[in-house]
Protein backbone atom coordinates (compact mmCIF):
# COMPACT_ATOMS: atom_id res chain seq x y z
CA UNK A 1 0.00 0.00 0.00
CA UNK A 2 1.51 3.25 -0.68
CA UNK A 3 -0.79 4.83 1.53
CA UNK A 4 -1.81 4.19 5.01
CA UNK A 5 -5.35 4.43 5.77
CA UNK A 6 -7.88 5.28 8.46
CA UNK A 7 -11.22 4.96 9.42
CA UNK A 8 -12.58 8.43 10.43
CA UNK A 9 -16.11 7.59 10.90
CA UNK A 10 -18.82 5.44 11.50
CA UNK A 11 -22.71 5.21 11.20
CA UNK A 12 -25.74 2.85 11.76
CA UNK A 13 -29.26 2.34 11.66
CA UNK A 14 -31.14 1.52 14.77
CA UNK A 15 -31.62 -2.06 13.28
CA UNK A 16 -34.74 -3.88 13.55
CA UNK A 17 -36.64 -6.42 12.26
CA UNK A 18 -39.15 -4.55 9.62
CA UNK A 19 -38.31 -0.82 8.24
CA UNK A 20 -41.63 -0.38 6.75
CA UNK A 21 -41.69 3.24 6.90
CA UNK A 22 -38.14 3.40 4.74
CA UNK A 23 -37.17 2.08 1.46
CA UNK A 24 -33.93 0.78 0.40
CA UNK A 25 -32.23 4.16 -0.62
CA UNK A 26 -33.54 5.83 2.28
CA UNK A 27 -31.97 3.12 4.84
CA UNK A 28 -28.96 3.55 3.19
CA UNK A 29 -28.96 6.98 3.62
CA UNK A 30 -29.76 7.19 7.38
CA UNK A 31 -26.12 5.22 7.59
CA UNK A 32 -24.24 7.42 5.61
CA UNK A 33 -25.94 10.74 6.88
CA UNK A 34 -24.50 9.74 10.33
CA UNK A 35 -21.03 8.65 9.27
CA UNK A 36 -20.84 12.32 7.67
CA UNK A 37 -22.04 13.73 11.25
CA UNK A 38 -19.58 11.56 12.63
CA UNK A 39 -16.83 12.49 10.53
CA UNK A 40 -17.87 15.93 10.29
CA UNK A 41 -17.66 15.95 6.48
CA UNK A 42 -20.00 16.73 3.90
CA UNK A 43 -20.98 14.62 1.00
CA UNK A 44 -18.93 16.34 -1.75
CA UNK A 45 -16.03 15.98 0.50
CA UNK A 46 -16.52 12.02 -0.53
CA UNK A 47 -14.00 11.09 -3.47
CA UNK A 48 -15.75 7.53 -3.90
CA UNK A 49 -18.18 5.12 -2.62
CA UNK A 50 -18.20 1.45 -2.34
CA UNK A 51 -21.34 -0.13 -1.43
CA UNK A 52 -22.61 -3.96 -1.02
CA UNK A 53 -25.23 -6.51 -0.46
CA UNK A 54 -26.76 -9.70 -0.82
CA UNK A 55 -27.44 -10.89 -3.96
CA UNK A 56 -30.76 -11.51 -4.57
CA UNK A 57 -32.09 -10.69 -1.29
CA UNK A 58 -33.80 -7.56 -2.15
CA UNK A 59 -34.25 -8.52 -6.02
CA UNK A 60 -32.10 -5.24 -7.19
CA UNK A 61 -29.41 -6.31 -9.43
CA UNK A 62 -28.08 -2.62 -9.97
CA UNK A 63 -27.56 -1.39 -6.20
CA UNK A 64 -24.39 0.54 -7.47
CA UNK A 65 -27.12 2.35 -9.52
CA UNK A 66 -30.70 2.38 -8.02
CA UNK A 67 -28.85 3.55 -4.72
CA UNK A 68 -27.25 6.79 -5.72
CA UNK A 69 -30.08 8.78 -4.06
CA UNK A 70 -29.26 7.42 -0.77
CA UNK A 71 -25.81 6.90 -0.88
CA UNK A 72 -24.21 10.39 -2.02
CA UNK A 73 -23.21 8.18 -5.09
CA UNK A 74 -24.86 11.06 -7.65
CA UNK A 75 -22.19 11.64 -9.82
CA UNK A 76 -19.15 10.11 -8.21
CA UNK A 77 -17.02 6.69 -8.96
CA UNK A 78 -19.18 4.06 -6.83
CA UNK A 79 -18.96 0.45 -7.30
CA UNK A 80 -20.75 -2.46 -5.79
CA UNK A 81 -18.73 -5.64 -3.75
CA UNK A 82 -20.79 -8.48 -3.15
CA UNK A 83 -19.42 -11.95 -1.59
CA UNK A 84 -22.05 -13.72 0.11
CA UNK A 85 -22.15 -13.23 3.73
CA UNK A 86 -18.73 -11.80 4.08
CA UNK A 87 -19.67 -8.78 2.00
CA UNK A 88 -19.70 -6.00 4.47
CA UNK A 89 -16.23 -7.11 5.12
CA UNK A 90 -15.16 -6.99 1.30
CA UNK A 91 -16.76 -3.40 1.24
CA UNK A 92 -14.36 -2.44 3.86
CA UNK A 93 -11.41 -4.18 2.53
CA UNK A 94 -12.45 -2.89 -1.24
CA UNK A 95 -12.21 0.59 0.34
CA UNK A 96 -9.08 0.13 1.84
CA UNK A 97 -7.49 -0.80 -1.39
CA UNK A 98 -9.06 2.12 -3.04
CA UNK A 99 -7.55 4.42 -0.46
CA UNK A 100 -4.84 2.71 0.07
CA UNK A 101 -3.73 3.14 -3.71
CA UNK A 102 -3.54 6.57 -3.36
CA UNK A 103 -6.27 6.90 -6.35
CA UNK A 104 -8.77 8.35 -3.98
CA UNK A 105 -8.61 10.47 -0.10
CA UNK A 106 -11.95 10.16 1.37
CA UNK A 107 -13.54 7.16 0.38
CA UNK A 108 -17.48 5.99 1.51
CA UNK A 109 -17.84 2.28 2.17
CA UNK A 110 -21.45 1.16 2.60
CA UNK A 111 -23.19 -2.46 3.89
CA UNK A 112 -27.00 -2.92 3.88
CA UNK A 113 -30.03 -5.30 3.55
CA UNK A 114 -33.32 -5.52 4.33
CA UNK A 115 -34.28 -9.11 5.16
CA UNK A 116 -37.83 -8.38 5.85
CA UNK A 117 -38.13 -7.93 2.15
CA UNK A 118 -37.41 -11.37 0.56
CA UNK A 119 -36.96 -15.48 1.59
CA UNK A 120 -33.34 -15.42 3.04
CA UNK A 121 -32.94 -19.47 2.65
CA UNK A 122 -34.32 -19.29 -0.98
CA UNK A 123 -32.06 -16.30 -1.59
CA UNK A 124 -28.83 -17.82 -0.47
CA UNK A 125 -29.71 -20.92 -2.38
CA UNK A 126 -29.07 -18.95 -5.27
CA UNK A 127 -25.25 -18.98 -4.05
CA UNK A 128 -24.87 -22.53 -4.37
CA UNK A 129 -23.57 -24.61 -7.73
CA UNK A 130 -27.10 -25.22 -9.51
CA UNK A 131 -26.03 -28.87 -10.59
CA UNK A 132 -24.95 -30.16 -7.83
CA UNK A 133 -25.16 -28.47 -4.26
CA UNK A 134 -28.57 -26.91 -5.14
CA UNK A 135 -30.58 -29.92 -5.31
CA UNK A 136 -29.79 -30.91 -2.00
CA UNK A 137 -28.97 -28.23 0.12
CA UNK A 138 -31.23 -27.64 3.10
CA UNK A 139 -30.51 -23.64 3.83
CA UNK A 140 -27.46 -22.04 5.92
CA UNK A 141 -28.30 -23.36 9.38
CA UNK A 142 -28.10 -27.04 8.83
CA UNK A 143 -24.14 -26.60 7.06
CA UNK A 144 -23.99 -24.44 10.51
CA UNK A 145 -25.28 -27.54 12.24
CA UNK A 146 -22.78 -30.12 10.84
CA UNK A 147 -19.88 -27.64 11.57
CA UNK A 148 -21.01 -27.70 14.96
CA UNK A 149 -21.65 -31.43 15.12
CA UNK A 150 -18.13 -32.21 14.06
CA UNK A 151 -16.79 -30.26 16.70
CA UNK A 152 -18.57 -31.57 19.18
CA UNK A 153 -17.82 -35.14 18.30
CA UNK A 154 -14.10 -33.93 17.63
CA UNK A 155 -13.29 -32.41 21.00
CA UNK A 156 -16.16 -33.19 23.47
CA UNK A 157 -17.82 -29.80 23.63
CA UNK A 158 -21.55 -29.67 24.22
CA UNK A 159 -24.25 -27.83 23.53
CA UNK A 160 -23.99 -25.91 27.10
CA UNK A 161 -20.89 -24.34 25.43
CA UNK A 162 -22.38 -23.05 22.88
CA UNK A 163 -25.49 -21.72 24.47
CA UNK A 164 -22.97 -19.89 27.30
CA UNK A 165 -21.40 -18.12 23.90
CA UNK A 166 -24.82 -17.26 22.77
CA UNK A 167 -25.85 -15.60 26.74
CA UNK A 168 -22.36 -13.68 26.45
CA UNK A 169 -23.22 -12.01 22.71
CA UNK A 170 -27.28 -11.31 24.07
CA UNK A 171 -25.98 -9.69 26.99
CA UNK A 172 -23.47 -7.47 25.50
CA UNK A 173 -26.11 -6.70 23.60
CA UNK A 174 -28.35 -4.52 26.06
CA UNK A 175 -25.37 -2.32 25.86
CA UNK A 176 -26.03 -1.15 22.36
CA UNK A 177 -28.66 0.91 21.23
CA UNK A 178 -27.96 0.21 17.50
CA UNK A 179 -28.97 -3.69 18.62
CA UNK A 180 -31.57 -5.19 16.81
CA UNK A 181 -32.33 -7.74 20.14
CA UNK A 182 -31.59 -6.69 23.28
CA UNK A 183 -32.91 -8.99 26.02
CA UNK A 184 -30.69 -11.06 28.39
CA UNK A 185 -31.31 -14.99 28.03
CA UNK A 186 -30.16 -17.48 30.54
CA UNK A 187 -28.20 -20.93 29.53
CA UNK A 188 -31.48 -22.44 30.18
CA UNK A 189 -33.57 -20.08 27.90
CA UNK A 190 -30.93 -21.13 25.24
CA UNK A 191 -30.71 -24.87 25.50
CA UNK A 192 -35.61 -24.68 26.40
CA UNK A 193 -35.30 -22.74 22.80
CA UNK A 194 -37.17 -24.36 19.86
CA UNK A 195 -34.24 -26.78 18.14
CA UNK A 196 -33.61 -25.65 14.68
CA UNK A 197 -30.57 -28.32 13.18
CA UNK A 198 -29.13 -30.30 15.83
CA UNK A 199 -27.02 -28.80 18.21
CA UNK A 200 -28.54 -25.67 17.41
CA UNK A 201 -31.28 -24.05 19.01
CA UNK A 202 -33.59 -20.96 18.34
CA UNK A 203 -31.71 -18.89 20.68
CA UNK A 204 -27.83 -20.08 19.41
CA UNK A 205 -28.47 -18.24 16.15
CA UNK A 206 -28.89 -14.67 14.43
CA UNK A 207 -32.24 -13.40 13.41
CA UNK A 208 -33.09 -11.32 10.28
CA UNK A 209 -32.59 -7.92 10.68
CA UNK A 210 -33.25 -4.14 8.12
CA UNK A 211 -30.37 -1.83 8.75
CA UNK A 212 -27.44 -0.34 7.04
CA UNK A 213 -23.75 0.48 8.12
CA UNK A 214 -21.36 3.00 6.59
CA UNK A 215 -17.73 3.86 7.13
CA UNK A 216 -15.63 6.41 5.82
CA UNK A 217 -11.85 5.55 5.00
CA UNK A 218 -9.09 8.30 4.71
CA UNK A 219 -5.57 8.58 3.52
CA UNK A 220 -2.86 9.88 6.05
CA UNK A 221 -2.31 12.81 3.96
CA UNK A 222 -6.23 13.74 5.59
CA UNK A 223 -6.93 10.87 8.10
CA UNK A 224 -5.80 12.88 11.06
CA UNK A 225 -7.34 16.52 10.14
CA UNK A 226 -10.54 15.17 10.01
CA UNK A 227 -10.52 12.72 13.02
CA UNK A 228 -7.29 13.43 15.86
CA UNK A 229 -7.41 9.99 16.69
CA UNK A 230 -8.48 7.46 13.87
CA UNK A 231 -8.51 3.99 13.67
CA UNK A 232 -5.69 2.82 11.80
CA UNK A 233 -6.03 -0.47 9.46
CA UNK A 234 -2.89 -2.65 10.02
CA UNK A 235 -3.63 -5.24 7.57
CA UNK A 236 -6.35 -7.39 5.86
CA UNK A 237 -7.06 -10.92 4.73
CA UNK A 238 -9.41 -12.87 3.11
CA UNK A 239 -9.91 -16.10 2.34
CA UNK A 240 -12.35 -18.20 -0.40
CA UNK A 241 -11.47 -21.08 -0.13
CA UNK A 242 -13.63 -23.89 -2.56
CA UNK A 243 -17.07 -24.13 -4.38
CA UNK A 244 -18.59 -26.98 -3.19
CA UNK A 245 -20.13 -27.73 0.43
CA UNK A 246 -18.45 -31.36 0.60
CA UNK A 247 -14.79 -30.12 0.09
CA UNK A 248 -14.65 -27.84 4.01
CA UNK A 249 -12.47 -29.67 7.03
CA UNK A 250 -16.26 -29.33 8.95
CA UNK A 251 -15.52 -28.89 12.67
CA UNK A 252 -12.58 -26.21 11.73
CA UNK A 253 -12.48 -23.04 9.78
CA UNK A 254 -9.68 -23.53 7.20
CA UNK A 255 -10.00 -20.11 6.13
CA UNK A 256 -10.37 -18.39 9.02
CA UNK A 257 -7.09 -19.87 10.21
CA UNK A 258 -5.12 -19.01 7.06
CA UNK A 259 -6.55 -15.62 6.73
CA UNK A 260 -5.72 -15.03 10.71
CA UNK A 261 -2.03 -16.36 10.25
CA UNK A 262 -1.37 -13.92 7.18
CA UNK A 263 -2.79 -11.18 9.46
CA UNK A 264 -0.33 -11.94 12.37
CA UNK A 265 2.63 -12.44 10.35
CA UNK A 266 1.59 -9.13 8.34
CA UNK A 267 1.40 -7.10 11.60
CA UNK A 268 3.87 -8.55 13.56
CA UNK A 269 1.19 -10.32 16.31
CA UNK A 270 2.81 -13.09 18.14
CA UNK A 271 0.02 -14.05 20.74
CA UNK A 272 -3.01 -12.82 19.31
CA UNK A 273 -4.84 -13.30 22.94
CA UNK A 274 -2.26 -11.09 24.83
CA UNK A 275 -1.52 -8.49 21.99
CA UNK A 276 -5.34 -8.06 20.94
CA UNK A 277 -7.43 -5.93 23.28
CA UNK A 278 -11.03 -6.66 21.55
CA UNK A 279 -12.71 -8.95 19.50
CA UNK A 280 -16.03 -8.16 16.82
CA UNK A 281 -16.24 -11.44 15.25
CA UNK A 282 -18.74 -12.23 12.43
CA UNK A 283 -20.28 -15.20 14.17
CA UNK A 284 -23.76 -15.87 13.20
CA UNK A 285 -24.56 -19.05 15.77
CA UNK A 286 -22.84 -19.84 19.32
CA UNK A 287 -20.66 -22.68 17.95
CA UNK A 288 -18.51 -20.07 15.87
CA UNK A 289 -17.65 -18.56 19.00
CA UNK A 290 -15.88 -21.57 19.97
CA UNK A 291 -14.42 -23.13 16.46
CA UNK A 292 -13.44 -20.23 15.43
CA UNK A 293 -11.46 -18.63 18.36
CA UNK A 294 -9.16 -21.60 18.07
CA UNK A 295 -8.67 -21.16 14.16
CA UNK A 296 -7.49 -17.11 14.87
CA UNK A 297 -4.99 -19.00 17.40
CA UNK A 298 -6.46 -17.32 20.73
CA UNK A 299 -6.87 -20.56 22.39
CA UNK A 300 -5.65 -24.35 21.19
CA UNK A 301 -7.63 -26.62 19.24
CA UNK A 302 -10.59 -27.68 22.09
CA UNK A 303 -9.51 -25.01 24.72
CA UNK A 304 -12.82 -22.25 23.53
CA UNK A 305 -15.37 -23.34 25.99
CA UNK A 306 -13.49 -23.45 28.83
CA UNK A 307 -11.87 -20.51 28.43
CA UNK A 308 -15.14 -18.47 27.33
CA UNK A 309 -16.92 -20.46 30.73
CA UNK A 310 -14.07 -18.98 32.81
CA UNK A 311 -15.17 -15.07 31.55
CA UNK A 312 -12.76 -14.37 29.37
CA UNK A 313 -14.26 -13.40 27.03
CA UNK A 314 -17.12 -11.46 28.67
CA UNK A 315 -16.72 -7.07 29.04
CA UNK A 316 -14.18 -7.13 31.98
CA UNK A 317 -12.26 -9.80 30.72
CA UNK A 318 -8.98 -10.52 29.03
CA UNK A 319 -10.36 -10.25 25.80
CA UNK A 320 -14.00 -9.08 25.40
CA UNK A 321 -15.45 -11.00 22.51
CA UNK A 322 -18.53 -9.16 20.43
CA UNK A 323 -18.86 -6.61 23.48
CA UNK A 324 -21.58 -5.18 20.53
CA UNK A 325 -23.89 -7.81 21.16
CA UNK A 326 -22.45 -9.50 17.47
CA UNK A 327 -24.20 -11.05 14.48
CA UNK A 328 -26.66 -13.10 17.27
CA UNK A 329 -28.34 -9.73 17.96
CA UNK A 330 -28.11 -7.94 14.81
CA UNK A 331 -27.83 -9.19 11.33
CA UNK A 332 -28.72 -7.09 8.26
CA UNK A 333 -26.76 -9.72 6.11
CA UNK A 334 -25.40 -7.52 3.46
CA UNK A 335 -24.11 -4.64 6.86
CA UNK A 336 -23.26 -7.20 9.11
CA UNK A 337 -19.30 -7.54 8.59
CA UNK A 338 -19.04 -3.95 8.19
CA UNK A 339 -21.00 -3.50 11.75
CA UNK A 340 -17.95 -5.10 13.05
CA UNK A 341 -15.30 -3.32 11.39
CA UNK A 342 -17.72 -0.21 12.49
CA UNK A 343 -18.00 -1.48 16.49
CA UNK A 344 -14.32 -2.60 16.19
CA UNK A 345 -13.32 0.99 14.68
CA UNK A 346 -15.37 2.68 17.48
CA UNK A 347 -13.12 0.60 20.12
CA UNK A 348 -9.82 1.93 18.40
CA UNK A 349 -11.48 5.78 18.46
CA UNK A 350 -12.86 5.65 22.13
CA UNK A 351 -16.43 6.12 20.60
CA UNK A 352 -18.04 2.97 21.68
CA UNK A 353 -20.23 4.31 24.57
CA UNK A 354 -21.63 1.85 26.88
CA UNK A 355 -19.82 -1.42 25.23
CA UNK A 356 -16.46 0.25 25.72
CA UNK A 357 -13.53 -1.51 26.13
CA UNK A 358 -10.97 0.24 27.88
CA UNK A 359 -7.50 1.21 26.50
CA UNK A 360 -7.87 -0.54 23.24
CA UNK A 361 -4.83 -0.73 21.09
CA UNK A 362 -6.12 -3.48 18.69
CA UNK A 363 -8.90 -4.86 17.68
CA UNK A 364 -9.99 -7.51 15.35
CA UNK A 365 -13.27 -7.94 12.99
CA UNK A 366 -14.07 -10.28 10.59
CA UNK A 367 -16.88 -11.58 7.93
CA UNK A 368 -17.80 -14.89 7.20
CA UNK A 369 -20.12 -16.48 4.66
CA UNK A 370 -20.31 -18.12 1.89
CA UNK A 371 -18.69 -21.22 1.26
CA UNK A 372 -16.87 -20.97 4.87
CA UNK A 373 -15.48 -17.80 3.65
CA UNK A 374 -13.85 -15.51 5.76
CA UNK A 375 -12.19 -12.00 5.70
CA UNK A 376 -10.77 -9.87 8.17
CA UNK A 377 -9.39 -6.80 8.97
CA UNK A 378 -6.70 -5.49 12.55
CA UNK A 379 -7.37 -1.99 13.33
CA UNK A 380 -4.99 -0.41 15.36
CA UNK A 381 -4.85 2.65 17.65
CA UNK A 382 -1.23 4.10 16.57
CA UNK A 383 -0.59 4.65 12.73
CA UNK A 384 1.40 1.35 11.51
CA UNK A 385 5.01 2.28 10.58
CA UNK B 1 -18.16 -25.12 -36.54
CA UNK B 2 -19.93 -28.28 -36.52
CA UNK B 3 -23.06 -28.42 -34.81
CA UNK B 4 -22.49 -29.98 -31.33
CA UNK B 5 -26.07 -31.44 -31.35
CA UNK B 6 -25.82 -33.19 -34.19
CA UNK B 7 -27.04 -36.79 -34.21
CA UNK B 8 -27.63 -36.05 -30.41
CA UNK B 9 -30.62 -35.66 -28.22
CA UNK B 10 -29.00 -33.58 -24.90
CA UNK B 11 -29.92 -34.12 -21.53
CA UNK B 12 -31.70 -30.78 -20.22
CA UNK B 13 -31.95 -30.21 -16.81
CA UNK B 14 -34.24 -27.23 -16.20
CA UNK B 15 -34.27 -25.09 -13.16
CA UNK B 16 -35.69 -21.63 -11.93
CA UNK B 17 -34.83 -19.32 -8.90
CA UNK B 18 -37.86 -19.48 -6.97
CA UNK B 19 -37.71 -15.88 -4.54
CA UNK B 20 -40.78 -14.28 -3.42
CA UNK B 21 -40.20 -10.38 -2.42
CA UNK B 22 -42.36 -7.87 -0.56
CA UNK B 23 -40.54 -4.12 -0.94
CA UNK B 24 -41.64 -2.19 1.30
CA UNK B 25 -42.38 1.45 -0.21
CA UNK B 26 -41.37 4.08 2.71
CA UNK B 27 -43.57 6.44 3.99
CA UNK B 28 -42.58 8.65 1.38
CA UNK B 29 -43.98 7.15 -1.54
CA UNK B 30 -46.44 5.98 0.48
CA UNK B 31 -47.72 9.42 1.17
CA UNK B 32 -47.14 9.88 -3.16
CA UNK B 33 -49.35 6.74 -3.77
CA UNK B 34 -52.36 7.57 -1.04
CA UNK B 35 -53.03 10.67 -2.25
CA UNK B 36 -52.90 9.23 -6.09
CA UNK B 37 -55.39 6.72 -5.15
CA UNK B 38 -57.61 8.67 -3.07
CA UNK B 39 -57.69 11.50 -4.41
CA UNK B 40 -56.22 11.71 -7.79
CA UNK B 41 -53.27 14.29 -7.31
CA UNK B 42 -49.76 13.90 -8.28
CA UNK B 43 -47.33 14.53 -5.55
CA UNK B 44 -43.38 15.54 -6.06
CA UNK B 45 -41.42 16.88 -3.93
CA UNK B 46 -38.91 19.95 -3.37
CA UNK B 47 -35.62 20.89 -1.96
CA UNK B 48 -35.43 23.41 -0.16
CA UNK B 49 -31.64 23.95 -1.03
CA UNK B 50 -31.60 23.71 -4.77
CA UNK B 51 -35.54 24.40 -5.41
CA UNK B 52 -35.78 21.26 -8.12
CA UNK B 53 -38.63 19.10 -7.59
CA UNK B 54 -38.79 15.14 -7.41
CA UNK B 55 -40.99 13.15 -9.09
CA UNK B 56 -40.75 10.06 -7.57
CA UNK B 57 -40.88 11.96 -4.50
CA UNK B 58 -37.21 11.38 -2.89
CA UNK B 59 -37.04 11.94 1.06
CA UNK B 60 -34.05 13.75 0.44
CA UNK B 61 -31.80 15.61 -2.14
CA UNK B 62 -29.59 13.51 -3.89
CA UNK B 63 -27.26 16.54 -4.69
CA UNK B 64 -27.92 18.66 -1.49
CA UNK B 65 -28.09 15.85 0.68
CA UNK B 66 -30.62 17.55 2.87
CA UNK B 67 -34.26 16.24 3.88
CA UNK B 68 -36.80 17.38 1.35
CA UNK B 69 -40.01 18.78 3.52
CA UNK B 70 -42.11 20.38 1.06
CA UNK B 71 -44.70 18.50 -0.69
CA UNK B 72 -45.77 20.01 -4.08
CA UNK B 73 -48.59 19.26 -6.21
CA UNK B 74 -48.29 18.64 -9.60
CA UNK B 75 -50.16 19.77 -12.79
CA UNK B 76 -51.59 16.57 -14.19
CA UNK B 77 -50.61 17.80 -17.52
CA UNK B 78 -46.84 18.32 -18.63
CA UNK B 79 -44.86 18.07 -21.93
CA UNK B 80 -43.83 15.01 -23.82
CA UNK B 81 -40.00 14.74 -23.68
CA UNK B 82 -39.02 12.01 -26.06
CA UNK B 83 -40.74 8.52 -26.61
CA UNK B 84 -40.83 5.58 -28.46
CA UNK B 85 -42.98 2.79 -29.67
CA UNK B 86 -42.78 -0.79 -29.63
CA UNK B 87 -44.57 -2.83 -31.98
CA UNK B 88 -44.42 -5.97 -31.15
CA UNK B 89 -46.04 -7.90 -27.94
CA UNK B 90 -43.07 -8.92 -25.42
CA UNK B 91 -43.80 -10.35 -21.79
CA UNK B 92 -43.54 -6.03 -19.93
CA UNK B 93 -46.43 -5.17 -21.59
CA UNK B 94 -49.47 -4.94 -19.49
CA UNK B 95 -52.00 -7.41 -20.56
CA UNK B 96 -54.91 -4.74 -21.14
CA UNK B 97 -52.48 -3.36 -24.07
CA UNK B 98 -52.26 -3.72 -27.67
CA UNK B 99 -49.28 -2.97 -29.74
CA UNK B 100 -48.65 -0.64 -30.75
CA UNK B 101 -47.73 0.08 -27.38
CA UNK B 102 -46.05 3.94 -27.08
CA UNK B 103 -43.90 4.86 -23.71
CA UNK B 104 -43.27 8.59 -23.25
CA UNK B 105 -41.18 10.33 -20.61
CA UNK B 106 -43.19 13.21 -19.43
CA UNK B 107 -42.47 16.20 -17.03
CA UNK B 108 -45.21 17.81 -15.46
CA UNK B 109 -45.79 21.27 -15.03
CA UNK B 110 -44.24 21.58 -11.78
CA UNK B 111 -41.76 18.92 -11.63
CA UNK B 112 -38.15 19.07 -12.57
CA UNK B 113 -37.75 15.04 -13.55
CA UNK B 114 -39.59 13.09 -15.93
CA UNK B 115 -41.91 10.15 -15.66
CA UNK B 116 -42.06 7.40 -17.19
CA UNK B 117 -46.13 6.18 -18.52
CA UNK B 118 -47.95 5.29 -21.66
CA UNK B 119 -49.13 7.44 -24.03
CA UNK B 120 -52.79 6.58 -25.53
CA UNK B 121 -55.75 7.94 -27.08
CA UNK B 122 -53.09 8.95 -30.13
CA UNK B 123 -52.12 7.18 -33.23
CA UNK B 124 -48.06 6.54 -32.83
CA UNK B 125 -47.31 8.79 -35.74
CA UNK B 126 -48.90 11.94 -34.35
CA UNK B 127 -47.24 11.74 -31.48
CA UNK B 128 -44.42 14.66 -31.01
CA UNK B 129 -41.61 15.64 -28.89
CA UNK B 130 -42.97 18.65 -27.01
CA UNK B 131 -46.24 17.85 -27.65
CA UNK B 132 -49.05 18.77 -24.44
CA UNK B 133 -50.52 15.18 -22.99
CA UNK B 134 -52.82 15.09 -19.55
CA UNK B 135 -53.16 12.25 -16.85
CA UNK B 136 -55.90 9.91 -17.46
CA UNK B 137 -56.39 8.06 -14.22
CA UNK B 138 -57.94 4.32 -14.17
CA UNK B 139 -61.56 3.53 -12.73
CA UNK B 140 -59.79 1.36 -10.66
CA UNK B 141 -56.86 2.68 -8.05
CA UNK B 142 -54.76 0.27 -5.85
CA UNK B 143 -52.02 2.56 -5.28
CA UNK B 144 -49.45 1.97 -7.90
CA UNK B 145 -48.42 3.94 -10.54
CA UNK B 146 -51.03 2.25 -12.74
CA UNK B 147 -52.83 4.22 -11.26
CA UNK B 148 -52.62 6.47 -13.90
CA UNK B 149 -53.82 4.60 -17.12
CA UNK B 150 -52.13 6.61 -19.53
CA UNK B 151 -51.69 10.23 -21.17
CA UNK B 152 -53.83 11.49 -23.63
CA UNK B 153 -52.89 14.74 -26.06
CA UNK B 154 -54.43 17.66 -24.52
CA UNK B 155 -57.15 18.74 -26.71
Amino acid sequence: MSKRVAIVGTGQTFHKSHRPDVNGQEIINEAVMRALEDADLKIKEIDAIVIGNMDHFEGINYVDCWSVDGSGGMMKPIIKLTTGGTTGCTVAIGGYHLVGSGMFDRVMIIGWEKNSESDTTGAITTAFDPVWDRLVFAGAISGLAAEAQAYMARYGATDRDGARVSVRDRKHATHNPHAHLRKEVSLEDVLASPMLADPIHLLDVCPRSDGACAVIMASEDVAEKICPKPDWIWATATRHSYSYLGDADYGRLTSMREGSQELWKKTGIKEPRKELDVIELYQPYSFGGLIWIEDMGIVGPGEAPQYIWDGNTDMGGELPINPSGGVIATNPIGATGLIRCAEAAMQVMGKAEGRQVPDVNFAFSSGFGGCWWTDMILHGRKKPE
Amino acid sequence: MSDPFKGIEPMVYQSKINVPYSWWAGDTASKFYITLRDEKIILGTKCETCNKVFLPPRKVCPSCFTENREWVTLADEGTVLSFTVARRRFAAIPNNKKVPVIWGLIKLDGADTAMLHYLDEIKPENVTIGMRVKAVFSEVRQGTIRDISHFKPVQ
